[in-house]
């Protein structure tokens, strides 16, 4: 059975999309200057056509869930997470909708009140699934930008570097929670293995705060270090940590804590049995 | 059954693990290593877990003790080549080895026994 509603938009279909861009533009008020005129026609017209075409092939009941009209749905959201809408901005694109086919359909059917019922019935049962579907992807989108933002935090904040040959420095930076600590672990482990090292500093200068679960974790990655037969120092031990630290008894367990990176590097190269001597002026 | 060979190097045993431990090749290790560590009146055992991709709490247990015995056997053990991974599992199984040495590769293992490829160990000038 053509669904009426198709037929509709296909007589009508310029009229509508000049109604639907106006009422769009009224709701989306100062907003509206984020998007150009020319990429919200192409927009609405891209929807407008799918939306008759998955009504002229399944009809108002189905038409809520089929790929094509969804695929367009999606485009559209993302391209307004992108230019930076707000959730209700993007929801209004479908909505407005809604008035404009309202309009339409009451100067259609102002006379048979059961069809215009039935008729505005199905639309806006339509186009109120569209509009949640647009909700749920624009939060998608949100999430994955969220989501990625923190791998590459992660990877930023665990830089491991050499020193000097053999000894490893991991300037830790940032909360430590059992997550971080996981990926803080397996880079200075792999970088153990790759440089070849026999000692690592873990300078904790970027550390806000070490209550006991930050003090473990750093004890579990000193452990890991030592099983594989590397030594660890601790150093960038702030006054009011070394206080928290003794406040809370926190045992470190014979590893070796330094005030400072240049203390620890100093113990690191007397451990190694070397020293760096002042050049006394001689030309060489 | 498989067995794991023990090499005898000056006053050291080196045993390389190549296949994957099992809970019955563990306590043969420990069988052997003990008998040849008096027999052959060595000074240091090197055990190479490079090639271990799973260390379970029971072999780890079974490696600090082996270490222990040894120990007492007057033998100096080092365990050289634990991977990252293999790290990381026992430190979260609570299993860090507190009583056992190790070092990154067999290189600096012999090193740390002072057990030289020539055949003439050193160990004994250090004790």
């Amino acid at each position: 059975m053509p669904s009426k509603l198709a037929s509709l938009i296909e007589q009508h279909e310029s009229e509508l999309l000049d109604e639907w861009l106006e009422h769009q533009k009224r709701a989306l008020g100062s907003a509206a200057q984020r998007i150009s005129d020319g990429q919200m026609r192409t927009a609405s017209q891209r929807l407008l056509g799918a939306l008759r075409m998955t009504l002229q092939a399944h009809g108002p009941e189905a038409a809520a869930k089929d790929p094509a009209l969804l695929q367009v749905l999606d485009a559209v959201s993302h391209e307004r997470v992108a230019q930076g809408f707000s959730p209700s901005e993007t929801a209004v694109f479908v909505f407005s909708l809604k008035e404009a086919l309202y309009d339409r359909l009451q100067k259609e059917f102002g006379n048979d009140a059961a069809a215009f019922s039935k008729e505005t019935w199905d639309v806006t049962r339509l186009l109120d699934n569209m509009g949640l579907y647009t909700f749920e992807t624009y939060q998608k989108s949100r999430d994955d930008i969220i989501r990625r933002q923190q791998q590459e935090l992660l990877e930023l904040s665990t830089p491991v570097m050499e020193l000097w040959d053999g000894i490893l420095a991991l300037p830790l930076i940032g909360t430590l929670d059992s997550g971080r600590t996981q990926i803080v672990m397996q880079n200075l482990l792999d970088a153990v293995v790759a440089k070849n090292a026999d000692l690592a500093i873990i300078d904790i200068t970027g550390v806000p705060t070490v209550d006991t679960l930050v003090a473990q974790h750093l004890l579990k990655t000193v452990s890991a270090a030592r099983l594989m037969g590397t030594d660890c120092i601790i150093s960038g031990i702030r006054p009011q940590i070394a206080q928290t630290i003794i406040h809370l008894g926190v045992e470190l367990q014979g590893v070796v804590t330094k005030a400072s990176l240049s203390g620890a590097f100093a113990y690191a190269l007397e451990h190694r049995k070397m020293s760096i001597v002042k050049n006394s002026g001689i030309a060489t | 059954m498989d067995r794991i060979p023990i090499l005898k190097m000056g006053e050291c045993l080196l045993v390389s693990i190549q296949v994957d431990m099992d809970d019955d090749l563990a306590l043969a290790l420990r069988d052997s290593l003990t008998s040849r560590i008096v027999q052959d009146k060595a000074r240091g055992v090197l055990i190479d877990i490079s090639s271990l991709d799973i260390v379970d709490s029971f072999i780890g247990r079974m490696l600090a003790n082996i270490a222990a015995m040894a120990k007492i056997l007057d033998a100096q053990t080092v365990l050289v080549g634990m991977r990252p991974s293999v790290a990381m599992t026992l430190v979260e199984l609570g299993l860090s080895l507190p009583g056992i040495q190790t070092a990154l590769n067999v290189d600096r293992g012999l090193k740390l026994l002072h057990c030289s490829p020539q055949g003439e160990s050193s160990a004994a000038k250090h004790h």
